[in-house]
C-alpha cells in the first residue's frame, strides 16, 4: 500500500540501524508517548536493532490506559438507566471498572454499542428519539476534534437526546509533567497523529523549560528508526529542538480546522491521569455553549466507589519508571485474555505489546 | 487508539470522501479538512470516521529520496568495500 510499504524496506532499516550505532557515544533513553508507536516498536522488533547504549521506554500513549476507573464507572452506571443507549469505540468495552466493565454489562442485557465513529452514535441518536444516547468520548488531540464535530452536528440537528462523556485529554502536560519528576529520559518520539492535529508548537516548552529535544514520528519502521537517529544526533550535537520526521502528515501548523472546532466545543480543566494524578489543564471540558449535550452535566447517577486492583503497577509503567516485565501478574494473573489493569487490556497498552511481541 | 492508515480517495460526494484502503472501501467525512483543497486521488488519514489530514505527496517522495539515496550510498560502498577487502567505514 502506499505511504506504507516503502517505509518497511529492510535494507534502509538495516542501514538506519547501523548509522544510529555509528554516531552514538552514550547511554540514551527515548521515551514514546503514543501507543501506536508502542506497539509498532515492538511490532517490528526496534529494540533489537538498536545498540545496547539505546533504550527505549514508553510513557503515557494510551487513552484508555491513562484513563480513571471511575470513567468506566460512570459510564456502567449510565448503561443500567433503562432509557440510555451507551456508543463507544471498541477500545473501552473491556476495560475493567471497579467492579463490573461495560462488556459485561451488555452480557447482562444493557444496550451498549460500538461504533467506528461519533457519526454512527448521531444516527442512533436520530433513530431512537425517546432515548438518550450517550458517547464515550475518550482520546487525545487526534480523536478529540471528531467529538468536537459531533457535538456541533447535534447542536444543529437539535438532537436534544444526544450526550459526551468526555475524558479527552491532551499530550504536553503529561510530557512535561514526567521530566519535572524527574523520569530519566534524553527525549521524546513525538506522537504522530496528535501533531498532524496541533502542529509541532505545543512542545516547544520541551526543549525551552527542560532542554529535551522532540522529534514528531510516523509509524513504519523507517520513521521510528529515522527519529531515532535524529534525537541520537541532537543529543551527540547537544542540540535539542522540536522537529518533525513525519513531514508527509505533520505539518508545523497542524490541522487549523480541527483545532478551531476543538476550541469551539472544549475549553482546558484539571484531570486525572493514571500514574500521575491531577494534571492541569490537561483534560477537555465542554463548554457552558454545549451543556446541553454534556452527559456529566445532564445525566445524574449514583456512581459506586471506586476500587483499584491490588499488584498492578500500571500507573508506574505509564510514566516509564517501570516495565511490563517487571510486574509479578504480567503474563501470570494478568493476560490479555484476563487482564487486571487497562495497560493490558488495551490493545495498544504497554503489557499488551510486551506480552503479544516481547515475552 | 490514535491509529490512523493513509486513504486513497475515490469519490467524493459532498463532505463525504469514499476512500480505498488495500482492498476495503471507507466512508470518510471532511469536516476536518473543510480548509483544504481536497480531491479524487488524494491520500487522506482517516481516523474515528473524518478525514484528519492530507498527505503530503511532495514530503513523501522528498524523505523517501533522500532514503533511496542512502540506500544505493551504501550499496556503492559495499561493492567498493568488496573490491578493495577493506572496510571504509
Amino acid at each position: 500500500m502506499k505511504y506504507i510499504d516503502e517505509y518497511r524496506d529492510k535494507k534502509i532499516v538495516l542501514l538506519l540501524a547501523e548509522e544510529i550505532k555509528k554516531t552514538i557515544t552514550k547511554p540514551i533513553r527515548l521515551m514514546e508517548v503514543c501507543g501506536g508507536h508502542t506497539m509498532s516498536i515492538q511490532k517490528y522488533g526496534i529494540p533489537y536493532l538498536l545498540p545496547e547504549e539505546l533504550e527505549l521506554i514508553s510513557g503515557p500513549g494510551c487513552p484508555v490506559c491513562v484513563t480513571s476507573r471511575s470513567y468506566v464507572d460512570r459510564a456502567v452506571a449510565y448503561s443500567r438507566l433503562d432509557d440510555v443507549i451507551i456508543t463507544t469505540y471498541g477500545d473501552l468495552i473491556r476495560v475493567p471498572g471497579s467492579s463490573s466493565s461495560l462488556d459485561k454489562e451488555k452480557a447482562k442485557g444493557a444496550d451498549i454499542r460500538i461504533v467506528y465513529s461519533i457519526l454512527d452514535a448521531l444516527t442512533i441518536a436520530k433513530e431512537n428519539p425517546k432515548k438518550k444516547i450517550v458517547f464515550l468520548g475518550i482520546g487525545f488531540e487526534t480523536t478529540a476534534p471528531s467529538s468536537a464535530a459531533g457535538i456541533i452536528k447535534a447542536q444543529m440537528a437539535a438532537l436534544s437526546n444526544f450526550y459526551l462523556y468526555s475524558a479527552h485529554k491532551v499530550m504536553p502536560p503529561a510530557m512535561e509533567t514526567l521530566i519535572d519528576e524527574g523520569v530519566l529520559i534524553d527525549g521524546y518520539i513525538g506522537p504522530g497523529h496528535v501533531s498532524t492535529i496541533t502542529g509541532s508548537g505545543i512542545y516547544q516548552n520541551i526543549p525551552k523549560k527542560f532542554g529535551l529535544g522532540v522529534v514528531i514520528s510516523g509509524f513504519e519502521p523507517i520513521d521510528l528508526l529515522q527519529s531515532i537517529l535524529m534525537l541520537v544526533n541532537q543529543i551527540e550535537n547537544n542540540d535539542q529542538k522540536v522537529e518533525i520526521e513525519y513531514t508527509r502528515a505533520v505539518k508545523p501548523e497542524g490541522n487549523i480546522k480541527a483545532q478551531e472546532m476543538l476550541d469551539e466545543v472544549f475549553e482546558y480543566g484539571d484531570d486525572w491521569w493514571r500514574g500521575f494524578g491531577i494534571l492541569k489543564n490537561s483534560g477537555l471540558k465542554i463548554r457552558e455553549k454545549y451543556a446541553m449535550h454534556d452527559a456529566e452535566k445532564q445525566i445524574i447517577v449514583d456512581v459506586e466507589p471506586l476500587k483499584e486492583p491490588k499488584g498492578c503497577i500500571c500507573g508506574e509503567i505509564l510514566r516509564g519508571v517501570n516495565k511490563p516485565k517487571d510486574c509479578k501478574l504480567f503474563g501470570t494473573v494478568c493476560t490479555p485474555s484476563n487482564p487486571v489493569g487497562s495497560c493490558m487490556v488495551s490493545s495498544e497498552g504497554s503489557c499488551a505489546a510486551y506480552y503479544l511481541y516481547n515475552r | 487508539m490514535c491509529l490512523s492508515i493513509p486513504a486513497r480517495i475515490d469519490k467524493i460526494e459532498n463532505d463525504t470522501a469514499v476512500c480505498t484502503v488495500g482492498t476495503s472501501s471507507y466512508n470518510a467525512s471532511l469536516e476536518l479538512l473543510a480548509h483544504e483543497d481536497v480531491s479524487v486521488g488524494d491520500y487522506v488519514l482517516i481516523h474515528t470516521g473524518f478525514a484528519i489530514q492530507k498527505l503530503d505527496a511532495e514530503e513523501a517522495e522528498a524523505s523517501l529520496k533522500t532514503f533511496k539515496e542512502f540506500k544505493s550510498l551504501n550499496e556503492d560502498m559495499d561493492i567498493e568495500e568488496k573490491e578493495q577487502s577493506t572496510r571504509l567505514i
